[in-house]
């Protein structure tokens, strides 16, 4: 797995890339708990190159969000997610706790 | 039937996945089944690491298959703690942002992905996950 981040003018973007299992989820929550603790709380995670990523990589997720919408001071929102990844999402119920963008500048643009 | 023993910890991942996915190539599953094939295995690899063993490097994890006429029969082993997850509804994501409470999505996904499952207790200590993927069947 490989994160690149950009800090872009009202939010950061993330763009995740490879595979997010429990060997490589820890590395992304290092990144997550970055970005959070410079108080960015407006974050676009660009899943395009995203191949998988399993229930640890999800964890990891859910609680960034949770820090994120803390004092209603930002939002996780995700990007470009491939179909089959979407699946699993979906089948977990992450619509509900999560925005899903097509595109990552429709993503950015909803800050 | 194919087999492999790998450390239980989560390097393994990457060589448990490959050995299954080859499996899966011969044994004519489709890309969107070896994906949903990929997510179980990968749950059931994590459950045993953080489960069955309470960590990494606690004890080995051996893998086999059995290519059968209408898809694959792929066995977990390990020699850890017996535990027997049962069948569980979607955890609530959002009632996690509210307690903190991880888990139990693993376990759902195992469930979701394939097409049998079956938790029991090895019979030399330990635990057996066996699970089959069946080829889709065309319209």
């Amino acid at each position: 797995m490989q994160t690149k981040v950009i800090p872009l003018k009202r939010c950061v973007l993330v763009e995740v890339s490879g595979r997010v299992d429990s060997d490589t989820a820890p590395q992304l929550r290092e990144e997550l708990n970055k970005i959070t603790a410079g108080d960015n709380y407006k974050i676009v995670m660009d899943c395009n190159k995203l191949e998988f990523i399993s229930s640890a990589g999800m964890w990891v997720l859910v609680n960034a969000q949770k820090r994120c919408k803390r004092f209603n001071r930002g939002e996780l929102v995700l990007a470009e997610v491939p179909k089959r990844i979407f699946d699993i999402l979906d089948l977990a119920g992450f619509d509900e706790v999560f925005k899903f963008f097509e595109s990552t500048a429709e993503a950015v643009g909803n800050f | 039937m194919k087999k492999i023993s790998v450390p239980g910890c989560f390097s393994s991942l990457e060589t448990i996945r490959e050995f299954f996915t080859h499996a899966a190539r011969q044994a004519g599953l489709t890309e969107n089944d070896i994906f949903e094939l990929q997510v179980a295995v990968d749950e059931a690899t994590a459950n045993i690491i953080d489960h069955a063993y309470g960590g990494e490097n606690k004890g080995e994890i051996d893998c086999c298959y059995e290519i059968i006429p209408d898809g694959l029969k792929i066995e977990l082993r390990d020699h850890g703690i017996p535990f027997k997850p049962k069948e569980v509804k979607p955890p609530e994501l959002l009632n996690h942002t509210l307690t903190g409470k991880e888990g139990g999505l693993g376990v759902f996904f195992i469930y979701q992905m394939m097409d049998d499952v079956c938790f029991s207790l090895n019979e030399d200590g330990g635990n057996l996950l066996s699970m089959i993927k069946r080829k889709e069947i065309a319209d």
